[in-house]
């Protein structure tokens, strides 16, 4: 017997998302990756692609879109399907592009219709009975309670009080027809684990988390990115005053939602850095976790948000 | 409230890349805490996140505010409040499920689970157990060893917990006397010793005042044993420790990407592997030679347990998800009778008889559970004789699978010795249980091959075997249908048999009553006699109420795919009830005959009949005539 070497905490953390994307492949009958372009995402994509090598993944990668987007993120959401040799499918809630909805004009509706009901929409189309999504324990209170393989009935729903319980490794992935799971592989990782992983396996991420020159404007008490000066135009009603700053992103969302912060972190071990000496949360930047108290992330997620 | 002990690495900002070196290669470890609202667990795991700085400003404020208009601590922080996440929990202020939280030292990154400790949460502990290197039990320094004390110890070593620390809790309310504390160790030692746990680490401490959680607190200068964090950060986690066992991996998945690749993926549960290493696949138990470790970064020269890995061997042998890779020479067993432990998770019972799914590694298959040998209290330890076990129980109880089964004993290999129990029909996870060893009988008792085959027998009769299963109320009509069916079936030559109800009552049966149990064995007895006849070629007819779908899914999965016909003898309970040939629905409804189906024992029809009669439209004849229709041809 050879002497015992310690796995390291990413070495271990690869090998559980691995085992649990393998046991989706193997027991769902149609699953799907949800991808949101953001650095967790990249994350789950880049293990997929681990844990089936040298097959490609064997599921199709999907984007439920809200069209407010930073443009970076459509143009390495492209890349990063063809680079995985993944399908890529994009669903965008014909029924909110129809009312023309928009962060602006309709507050939480924005989410509701784009995320939350463009999700249900796009599962119910494709039939998926399986869907993997990038949520981590540590990003919010009634997360770090949802299970790595987590039941929704056949309207999507989650009940936090009657989840299966999840022992071992053991993932009970049985349902009926119409219901379907959602699987979170990275639901171990925190926020320094998917940095430290970026950087150690040289994954590409959008490069709008790294601080460069780009125009601004504030809103409401936070600071945005002008991603699309005119579209913000037509919305707001007026043009917002521009200022150019070195800013980047904690998190990427919708660009009009998405708080930037003003920094000089250009490289990954800066931003790091960054981080680690930062004193708020990740989602700060972020409007949706605050829109009905404590508990709206909870609320979300038992009406069907991922 | 003490200053926050957890100081910004000072490296962070110096030289990040060496900060980031040095924790780029941590360890990690998963522990539980257990222990009751009172005994200050939520605030050990506040703190512990405090002071390792998990918890940002914003967070903080929040937490100050909450703290105010909601938590037990008057002005002070309450940690508790970060770590009760459901809405529910924090406004009945308890902790209902497993919540999992993170935090980093230097050398490791650790994973806790958060469990709730009242006695109606056992399953969530066992859950949080089932994964944890160490668990950490909380005792209130003022009540010292509890009842509930006793139960997270023997529930954590149940689960085969090498580790475990005892958290002398709250010393600052008892002035941090040092006789208490030893005289509460010795109580817990003696304890101990009786329930099997060999080692305990204890640790004065409160975690409030933040005494020995992460540096050593001046009040108790008589205690020399290592703060809480010191102690977890060198504890051996088992991954390590399985590194020393015989190599196993259960198979995941065949990765075939094009004709010339053939890898078996899966995680290594224990041991090593290398290329050139004699392997054996269970439960075929044939050998070939690892060629190549695969993984998207290059081939590896070793792989070791815990890690995610692609094997691929010298020879084709067969071998797909469910089998099991293992050292040639050292290889698990394989049975399908065992003893084992059962922790009961669901509100509906066990039911004994009933067939399950049971998931253990990549391996689904079908078992039932006997009567437990006895049930365990929780709380005496003591063995209580028991009929079943209901939500939160343990007990002993022989198991049978359907096909035979790749084990380890759960105490030798958690990932070949665990296994969790599904209902067929909710799909709900409802048990979790260990194996402890196979019996005997399954081990002696072999197949015997036949050289007269089903086939033959079939053929001599010139017809294929059938089971056409009739299901229905009482006085539906299946004894009179089937016995039309069968006539038809003998003027065309065919071969039959028809099994009655009644009749196989009066001597197969005859031992068994009408409780869900005895009703559920008598079904699949019936099972195995049609599994019998068709084996001899037959086509066989049963007439039975058989009211639980889960009996006849049993049943079904006993026969040959395609040889099972569930006809649904649909008659409505008025109607049947109406005809009440032989009296019976008049003494249920005058309560002189119990657990009589429709009346206080449930009908469950069948959702998917391969063919269903409608008796109110249809006479006995036509329904025998349409039933012989949708059956033919049978050759």
């Amino acid at each position: 017997m050879t002497d015992a070497k310690t796995l390291t905490h990413l070495q271990r953390l690869e090998a559980e998302s691995i085992h649990i994307m393998r046991e989706v492949a193997a027991e769902a009958d149609k699953p799907v990756m949800l991808y949101s372009i953001g650095k967790d995402s990249a994350v789950m994509l880049h293990l997929a692609k681990k844990a089936f090598y040298p097959s490609p993944p064997p599921f199709p990668l999907m984007h439920v879109d809200t069209t407010w987007k930073f443009q970076d993120m459509y143009a390495l959401r492209e890349k990063a399907a063809k680079d995985a040799g993944m399908e890529l499918l994009v669903h965008q809630n014909p029924e909110a592009a129809e009312r023309g909805i928009n962060p602006f004009d309709h507050g939480p509706l924005h989410t509701d219709m784009w995320k939350t009901e463009g999700l249900k929409q796009a599962l119910d189309k494709y039939g998926f009975d399986a869907a993997f999504g990038g949520a981590r324990r540590d990003e919010e209170k009634s997360r770090a309670k949802e299970r790595i393989f987590s039941f929704r009935t056949a309207t999507h729903g989650w009940d936090p009080k009657n989840q299966r319980p999840e022992l071992w490794n053991l993932y009970n992935a049985r349902k009926k027809k119409g219901e379907s799971i959602r699987v979170f592989p990275l639901s171990n990782w925190t926020e320094l684990d998917i940095w430290q992983y970026i950087m150690a396996e040289n994954i590409e991420i959008v490069p709008l988390y790294f601080s460069a020159p780009r125009p601004t404007y504030e809103y409401e008490g936070g600071l945005f990115m002008a991603d699309d000066i005119d579209r913000l135009e037509k919305v707001m009603g007026y043009r917002p005053e521009i200022t150019e700053r070195s800013i980047r992103f904690r998190t990427l969302g919708c660009f009009p939602l998405t708080g930037a912060v003003e920094s000089e972190a250009a490289t990954l071990q800066e931003v790091v850095q960054e981080m680690l000496l930062t004193t708020t949360s990740e989602r700060q930047g972020r409007v949706i976790d605050k829109d009905a108290g404590d508990a709206s992330m909870e609320k979300k997620k038992q009406e069907g948000y991922f | 409230m003490t200053d926050p002990i957890y100081k910004t690495d000072a490296l962070i900002a110096e030289d990040i890349e060496a900060y980031l070196e040095q924790h780029q290669n941590k360890s990690m470890l998963r522990f539980i805490t257990c222990g009751s609202v009172d005994d200050g667990k939520s605030t050990l795991i506040g703190r512990l996140l405090y002071d390792s700085k998990m918890i940002f400003e914003d967070q903080l404020a929040a937490l100050e505010n909450d703290s105010k208009k909601v938590g037990t601590q008057g002005q002070e922080i309450d940690f508790a409040l970060l770590v009760d996440g459901l809405a529910a929990e924090r406004e009945q202020g308890i902790t209902i499920d497993v919540a999992y939280r993170f935090f980093a030292t230097e050398k490791r990154k650790f994973i806790v689970a958060d469990c709730p400790g009242h006695e109606q949460y056992t399953r969530n502990m066992v859950t949080g157990a089932s994964t944890a290197d160490c668990a950490v039990i909380l005792i209130d320094a003022r009540k010292g060893v509890l009842v509930q004390t006793k139960r997270h110890s023997f529930l954590c070593h149940q689960l085969g917990i090498r580790n475990l620390v005892l958290a002398v809790n709250k010393m600052d309310l008892i002035d941090y006397d040092q006789a208490k504390f030893d005289a509460i160790v010795a109580d817990y030692e003696h304890f101990a010793e009786s329930i099997g746990i060999e080692t305990f680490t204890a640790i004065p401490m409160s975690g409030l005042a933040g005494d020995n959680i992460t540096t050593r607190s001046d009040d108790t200068p008589w205690y020399h044993g290592p703060v809480l964090i010191d102690h977890l950060e060198q504890l051996e986690v088992n991954n390590t420790a399985n590194q020393a066992k015989p190599f196993r991996m259960p198979v995941q998945w065949v990765n075939r990407p094009n004709l010339d690749f053939r890898g078996f993926s899966g995680q290594i549960a224990t041991g090593t592997v290398k290329p050139g290493d004699e392997l054996r696949s269970l439960p075929s138990g044939k050998t070939s030679k690892v060629k190549s470790i695969v993984t998207m970064d290059g081939d590896l020269d070793e792989a070791v347990a815990g890690q995610s890995v692609t094997i691929t061997l010298e020879d084709e042998i067969d071998c797909s998800r469910g089998d099991v890779l293992a050292t040639a020479d050292a290889p698990p067993e394989v049975a399908d009778q065992f003893e084992s432990t059962i922790v009961w998770m669901d509100d509906e019972p066990l039911v004994v008889g009933r067939a399950y799914w049971l998931k253990l590694g990549t391996q689904m298959v079908s078992v039932t559970i006997a009567h437990p040998k006895f049930e365990i209290d929780v709380n005496t330890m003591e063995h209580l004789a028991s009929q079943t076990l209901h939500l939160n129980q343990i007990g002993v109880c022989e198991i049978t699978t359907d096909k035979r089964v790749v084990f380890d004993p759960y105490t030798e290999n958690r990932a070949l010795g665990g296994f969790i129990l599904i209902d067929k029909i909710t799909n709900h996870t409802v048990g979790a249980g260990m194996l402890h060893f196979s019996l005997r009988r399954s081990q002696n008792v072999h197949w015997q091959p036949t050289d007269i085959t089903r086939d033959h027998h079939a053929g001599m009769k010139n017809q294929t075997p059938r089971v056409l299963w009739f299901t229905g109320l009482s006085g539906s009509g299946k004894s009179t249908i089937a016995n039309e069916v069968e006539k038809k079936l003998a003027i065309m030559n065919r071969h039959t048999f028809l099994l009655d109800g009644d009749n196989v009552r009066h001597g197969l049966n005859k031992d068994l009553g009408f409780t869900e149990s005895d009703r559920i064995e008598n079904i699949r007895r019936v099972g195995e006699v049609c599994k019998l006849m068709t084996d001899a070629g037959l086509i066989v007819l049963t007439a039975f109420i058989s009211p639980f779908r889960a009996d006849r899914q049993l049943v079904r999965e006993m026969i040959d795919a395609g040889e099972f016909i569930e006809i649904h003898v649909d008659t409505p309970l008025e109607v049947a009830e109406a005809r009440d040939v032989k009296g019976l629905y008049k003494k249920a409804r005058e309560g002189k005959l119990k657990n009589f189906t429709g009346i206080d024992s449930p009908y469950e029809a069948p959702e998917n009949p391969e063919i269903r009669v409608n008796t109110v439209e249809m006479t006995p004849q036509q329904a025998a005539d349409y039933i012989i229709g949708q059956i033919l041809p049978l050759k």
